[in-house]
């Protein structure tokens, strides 16, 4: 009956535990179809948007699809950290968090499947506008080839780091400060250059834009797609700061979760 | 600390001490349950009672004291001892958009239980929630709760069993079975039983070892049956009462 560490036990909680989001998938159909119903707007909204600037703007008409690509990569970041934080919240909404804690399951293992439930998510939210993307507009995101993995790699994994910190916030402060893990999202929109580059942003501004994997990745997505070149060096870039932010979200969290154990959080997560 | 000092000794509490901020919830109090036995934390509102459970538990981590659980430190080496223990409260929920079948088969999986899907089934039929298993756990009565908790935490068949309220809204004849169960589930298989309660009845019935709690430190601990007779009163509940609106 002693229990170590042992591998596949370690796989067992997590498959455990990724077995408990995906029935709460399975249950209830209006939660698929959430997963894809925003970003399938955003793609129509900026899918025409697109159509139209092609005619209006030359920078815009260098590359079929660009706004597309755009929106759904940045959807990817979005959906990547709602994946982590929203899935986390349900363990609060259901007071369920006593009960994970006292049972063998390591914070490490809930980490882990928060990133792999993330995962799937996004792939179905953002896989689904892509796929729609095709008949609508007749442009395909998956014409990018390889590049198009990096991209998504580094966005999802961008959008893990934040997820852990905003559950690690909500751990912290409780379910008060849960409009966080919509609103510090937003904040790094303006600076990611999604739909711009980022040499439009104020000279002052612009260290702040190249110290998020984003920037990386979205200057990258216009090379690829306008000079059909990859930048390898900003693809180490993202990878470089997304190891330093992932790193830094698991510690802050796992620190969170000792300070919760201290403060008695856990216990009374949800009041 | 030694892990192998308490060979007959389930719980080993050293000292423990719990301050938030200017309260001390826990004062340095010292206690052992023996294997086998079950025990009872009682205390008003505010005694301490949970926040010395959830110290046992590894959920909170005590401001000083040491903690030995089964043989292991609980500050140190928690996760040697989940496997083996486990908790039921009513003031601790399920995932309730899960079915109660599905909320059995996450937590048998977690505890790694062997032949998950016979485990829940015989639990289910003894619990008797078998009707209810595939419906949604937020559907569920206060009593079904309870109940399907208890299922739960003894899906590992652990042998330290913390029982938060065990009854608690449950119909008396829910209760006296639910109470009969976990005495049949004790002596088939060992186990200690550790409970904080409000039903004094269901407390002598089922305890051989009473603690008493006020103001985070133990003020009494005895038999059920010495404390009634050392106090020369008629039931524990007289007992619980006079000890705990003694003033110091």
């Amino acid at each position: 009956m002693h229990t170590n560490n042992h591998n596949p036990k370690s796989l067992q909680r997590i498959s455990a535990m990724l077995m408990r989001y995906t029935y709460l998938l399975r249950n209830s159909w209006p939660r698929v179809l959430e997963l894809a119903y925003w970003p399938t707007m955003q793609m129509i909204l900026w899918g025409f948007i697109n159509q139209f600037l092609i005619t209006e703007s030359s920078w815009v008409a260098q590359a079929a699809g660009l706004f597309i690509s755009a929106v759904l990569l940045w959807d990817v970041l979005f959906r990547g950290q709602l994946g982590v934080s929203v899935v986390f919240f349900e363990e609060i909404y259901s007071r369920n968090l006593g009960h994970l804690f006292i049972s063998p399951l390591r914070p490490h293992e809930l980490i882990v499947t928060l990133l792999l439930i993330s995962f799937i998510r996004t792939v179905i939210g953002v896989g689904a506008a892509a796929l729609l993307a095709i008949p609508l507009y007749h442009y395909s995101i998956f014409a990018m080839g390889l590049p198009l993995l990096a991209f998504f790699a580094n966005l999802l994994i961008m959008g893990w780091a934040i997820g852990l910190f905003v559950i690690s916030i909500v751990l912290r402060y409780g379910l008060g400060a849960q409009n966080l893990a919509w609103a510090v999202i937003f904040a790094v929109a303006p600076i990611s250059g999604i739909f711009y580059p980022i040499e439009v942003l104020p000279a002052w501004l612009q260290p702040v834009a190249w110290s998020l994997p984003s920037s990386y990745v979205f200057e990258g997505m216009r090379q690829v797609m306008i000079d059909n070149r990859f930048d390898f060096h900003m693809f180490t870039m993202a990878v470089g700061l997304n190891i330093l932010y992932l790193t830094i979200g698991m510690l802050v969290f796992l620190t969170v979760f000792r300070i919760a154990r201290t403060k008695g959080l856990i216990l009374n997560a949800g009041d | 600390m030694n892990t192998t000092l308490y060979t007959d000794t389930v719980i080993h509490v050293t000292k423990l001490s719990k301050q938030f901020g200017d309260i001390r919830a826990v004062d340095d109090i010292s206690f052992e349950v023996s294997k086998g036995s079950t025990t009872a934390l009682l205390g008003g509102n505010g005694a301490g009672k949970t926040t010395t459970i959830a110290m046992l538990l590894g959920l909170l981590l005590p401001s000083s004291g040491n903690i030995s659980v089964l043989g292991q430190d609980m500050l140190r080496h928690r996760y040697r001892v989940l496997e083996r223990i486990n908790f039921t409260s009513p003031y601790v929920d399920l995932p309730g958009r899960l079915s109660v079948r599905e909320n059995l088969n996450v937590y048998a999986r977690l505890y790694a239980v062997p032949r998950r899907s016979y485990q829940i089934h015989q639990l289910a039929e003894e619990l008797n929630i078998t009707e209810f298993l595939a419906r949604p756990h937020r559907s569920l009565s206060a009593g079904q709760k309870t109940r399907v908790s208890l299922a739960k935490a003894l899906l590992n068949q652990p042998e330290v069993l913390f029982l938060d309220e065990p009854t608690a809204s449950l119909a008396p004849d829910s209760a006296d079975r639910i109470r009969h169960y976990l005495q049949a589930y004790q002596q088939r298989t060992g186990a200690t039983l550790f409970m904080a309660s409000h039903n004094m009845a269901e407390v002598e019935r089922m305890c051989s070892d009473v603690i008493i709690m006020r103001q985070g430190r133990i003020i009494d601990r005895d038999t059920p049956a010495r404390l009634i007779s050392r106090h020369g009163l008629t039931n524990l509940e007289q007992v619980f009462l006079e000890v705990t609106r003694r003033t110091f």
